[in-house]
């Protein structure tokens, strides 16, 4: 027999264990549902990582590994490049995929930057006549974001601002100085400068302990005191006793019947190489946006040729990522700083929200800007590059340098001494327009290791993006005279560097291309992420966002799943589903 | 001297005594790689995450003093438990033959020497992480051996011999060649690129030593609470906590 078939049929199969289908997983389990989650990656445990780990444990000093894109150390089990998984991009466009494969996807060492969508995200359109507007409003969601904030946690602190909105938070730490610097400069040249909201415990939570300042979130966090999915979410649904992990499952299609509803999932176990399927009355795709998206391309049938829940053609298509541009400055003020202890969360203490919302600005739409710096863990790659600026400041004593930047010796050991933890950073991260022609598709020529078709991308930014990536560089670049620091990095990029633009992807903020709303023929799922064509299959993961403002998409994700997850046990308590 | 592969890698006082601690023990390649069966296995690693509750400042505390090493291993490891056995297995091997460790070791105490409140890169054990990095990241092998030998060849052409062969008044005047970019004659460049090359490697072998970390001042990576930072700090910037 070439597939294994499971005799038992679950109530609800679960792929993906990210953020969506870590919600999906907590609220259907808690709900009495029997629920399958089949994850592609290895399990995954913080507290036998590496918190507290030394660069010297190891003898790549934390440089990163072809499975670990941003270091040894680093929670991360995936990247832009996957062994034996390709993806395409077509000629002349460009995207960047960045995939996780472990327990808790790419939870386990994101950023923790949760910003609510504000009001007018969600009816952008209506405000600006790009893009669609949501089927939902503020109002639909933020009950949800609430219980986000109770239940997760979350630091940060009410502004007012209209479309920023606050919520139930717990205090924020302390900015560290470099950062109380770089306010005292925003206060002058009126740009808001606030405390950041991460979703970092700093008071005790459900029985999760409060964050003990290590900085290390990208590792994770032993004492789950910030958020991840095995942190927070898998440990009450496995109580249960209704939540069965089956890891090493790359899902390979949605199985349907002949009435084209969905009936299971096949998938491949990794370690066996065999083909399973598991039965399931309900399907809930949370692989990542563009994974499900894969899935859905691939699950191709008499009912279905398109591909599954694809009637409207839309699966693939509005793809979108936040826009993104970093400029970094060195301040004569920071050299020499005295030892002190600065590495508080794992992020930011402070940020900077959009603020020209009534401005007249030449691009639609805002970004926020992320602040970074400071004297964090020496490791692979400690201030390489030195060359580039250690010549602009003098030997060090007040006298000239004869010779430029670079050198060796006492001068140079000094030089580190001096500059260390004197570079602060701005990123900006800005909303891009939802077009139907940024797509994913699937490339017909090529296959991954396991023989599933893989996707082909098509994505190039647009005149808007560029404009807003400008407004980024310029105002960065004022920021670092305000407070008397030097730029890194020369000149400001051209408009033929795309001045300095990410590409399509690297910001990691994947979303849109199963996108929801009321009409079939322009939709893939409904407000709450069911499929217009298969009433029991739901994307729960960043597939159904309309438009993705600047802000960081995963708390909006969870609230989404959340959301999804109880509508789907309210449907099947009533015998719906 | 004869130019043959290294035998054996030959640790420096500087990394010898590595606070091994108990965490990691994936030290991060792969990770826990356990698998719930396919095909309907239950899965068995509830107990694991019901710890969660305990984790605690208490736990963190022990695991930081509770340092067991295995006072007999058998492989040259400085690192403690955490390393995984390729790794260490790689890191026993070596890349450079004698002659180039040798080079590399003198130029990473050039760039960095021992001073008054530190040791010199050797000290630290930087040769010996930069032969793992060649190991590690094949990318810089033709570079870094590339390099060694244009320095070399620079060498004999002004000085008649090999760099360490070279009087110490010769190895710093070929250095003052290539050491600072802009200043560099034309036809410096490989120099210059490889010498750029190697010293990021032996910043970043250096200062992510335990030496390093204690020179440089980095303060943390530890269990502790947080209410900004220090007085002597924030003067040293200029801001203060009461102002903002
Ligand atoms: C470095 C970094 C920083 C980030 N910072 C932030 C931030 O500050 N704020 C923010 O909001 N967001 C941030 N993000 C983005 C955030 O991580 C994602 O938005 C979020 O994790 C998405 O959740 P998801 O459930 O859709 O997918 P994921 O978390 O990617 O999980 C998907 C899971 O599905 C599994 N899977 C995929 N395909 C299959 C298949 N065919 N079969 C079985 N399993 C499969 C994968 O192995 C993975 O575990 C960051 C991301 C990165 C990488
Ligand atoms: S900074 Fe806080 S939340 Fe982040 S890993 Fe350290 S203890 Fe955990």
């Amino acid at each position: 027999m070439y597939i294994q078939q499971g005799t038992k049929e679950y109530d609800v199969a679960i792929v993906g264990s990210g953020a969506g289908g870590g919600m999906a997983a907590k609220v259907l389990a808690e709900s009495g549902a029997d629920v399958v989650m089949l994850e592609a990656g290895p399990w995954f445990d913080s507290e036998e990582f590496a918190m507290f780990k030394w660069p010297y444990e190891s003898p790549r000093r934390g440089a990163s590994i072809p499975e670990q894109e941003f270091g040894e150390f680093d929670a991360c089990y995936g990247g832009f490049n996957l062994e034996g998984e390709p993806y395409t991009t077509a000629p002349g466009t460009n995207f960047a995929w960045f995939r996780a494969r472990m327990l808790g996807g790419r939870t386990n060492h994101w950023g923790r930057i949760s910003l609510r969508f504000g009001p007018e995200d969600f009816k952008a359109r209506s405000v600006d006549g790009h893009g669609d507007d949501w089927p939902i409003s503020y109002e639909d969601i933020k009950p949800y974001y609430d219980r986000l904030d109770r239940e997760i946690g979350i630091f940060g602190t009410n502004e007012g601002i209209y479309n920023e909105p606050g919520g139930i938070f717990q205090p924020p730490p302390k900015p560290r100085c470099y950062e109380l610097k770089v306010k005292e400069a925003c206060d002058r040249m009126g740009i808001p400068c606030i405390p950041s909201r991460l979703s970092i415990l700093t008071k005790p939570l459900n029985g999760r302990a409060a964050c003990h300042y290590c900085s290390q979130c990208n590792r994770s966090c032993s004492t789950h005191s910030n958020f991840s999915t095995p942190s927070v979410l898998l440990p009450p649904a496995l109580e249960t006793g209704n939540l069965e992990i089956i890891n090493h499952a790359m899902v390979r299609e949605v199985l349907t019947d002949g009435n084209g509803r969905a009936t299971g999932l096949s998938y491949v176990h990794k370690p066996d190489k065999k083909e399973y399927q598991v039965k399931a009355r309900i399907v809930v795709l949370a692989a990542s946006a563009c994974e499900s998206a894969r899935l859905l391309l691939n699950s191709k049938s008499a009912q279905h040729p398109n591909g599954l829940a694809n009637s409207s053609d839309t699966v693939g298509k509005y793809l979108m990522d936040s826009t993104g541009t970093s400029v970094a400055g060195i301040f004569p003020q920071l050299f020499d700083m005295p030892a002190h202890n600065e590495d508080g969360v794992g992020g930011m203490h402070l940020y900077m929200p959009w603020w020209l919302q009534q401005a007249n600005t030449d691009f639609p739409r805002g970004y926020h800007t992320e602040i970074w710096g400071g004297r964090g863990m020496p490791s692979y790659g400690f201030m390489g590059g030195i060359q580039n600026y250690n010549g602009m400041f003098g030997d060090g004593d007040g006298g000239e340098r004869e010779k430029g930047g670079g050198g060796y010796g006492q001068q140079l050991k000094e030089d580190y001494r001096r500059f260390y933890g004197s570079v602060i950073g701005f990123s900006g991260r800005g909303e891009s327009i939802a077009y139907e022609d940024n797509y994913c598709e699937i490339d017909p020529d090529t296959v991954d290791q396991w023989g599933i078709p893989v996707l082909r991308f098509h994505y190039n930014w647009s005149e808007e993006e560029y404009k807003q990536v400008r407004h980024m560089q310029l105002t960065y670049r004022e920021l670092i005279e305000e407070m008397g620091g030097t730029i890194l990095g020369g000149d400001m990029p051209s408009r033929e560097q795309g001045y300095g633009i990410t590409a399509p992807g690297q910001i990691i903020h994947e979303v849109g291309v199963t996108r929801m709303g009321e009409d079939p023929s322009s939709s893939v799922v409904n407000e709450y992420g069911q499929a217009h064509d298969v009433d029991n299959l739901f994307v729960v993961d960043g597939g159904p966002f309309v438009s993705q403002p600047h802000k960081n998409p995963t708390w909006t994700i969870l609230a989404l799943s959340m959301r999804a997850s109880e509508y789907m046990v309210e449907q099947r308590n009533q015998g719906n589903l | 001297m004869e130019d043959k592969p290294r035998e054996e890698r030959h640790h420096s006082r500087g990394n010898s005594s590595t606070n091994a601690r108990r965490s990691g023990a994936s030290g991060g390649r792969g990770g826990a790689d356990r698998t719930s069966g396919a095909g309907g296995s239950t899965f068995t690693r509830r107990e694991a995450l019901k710890t969660l509750t305990l984790a605690s400042f208490a736990t963190v505390g022990l695991t930081m003093t509770g340092c067991q090493n295995s006072p007999e291993n058998p492989a040259n490891n400085p690192f403690g438990e955490g390393v995984s056995p390729e790794d260490l297995e790689m890191w026993n091997r070596s890349f450079f033959t004698e002659h180039e460790f040798e080079t590399v070791r003198q130029l990473t105490n050039m760039i960095i020497p021992a001073d008054e409140r530190s040791g010199n890169a050797e000290e630290a054990g930087v040769p010996e992480f930069i032969d793992f990095m060649m190991l590690d990241r094949p990318g810089n092998q033709t570079p870094i051996r590339g390099g060694l030998n244009w320095l070399d060849a620079q060498c004999r052409k002004q000085f008649g011999g090999n760099f360490v062969d070279c009087t110490e008044e010769q190895k710093h005047a070929m250095l003052e060649q290539i050491a600072w970019p802009e200043d560099a004659e034309p036809g410096m460049e490989p120099g210059v690129r490889f010498f750029n090359r190697m010293r990021d490697l032996t910043a970043s072998g250096f200062w992510s030593s335990e030496t390093g970390i204690d020179d440089i001042g980095y303060i943390g990576n530890m269990a502790t609470s947080w209410d900004g930072c220090s007085d002597e700090a924030c003067e040293h910037v200029g801001v203060s906590y009461e102002e903002s």
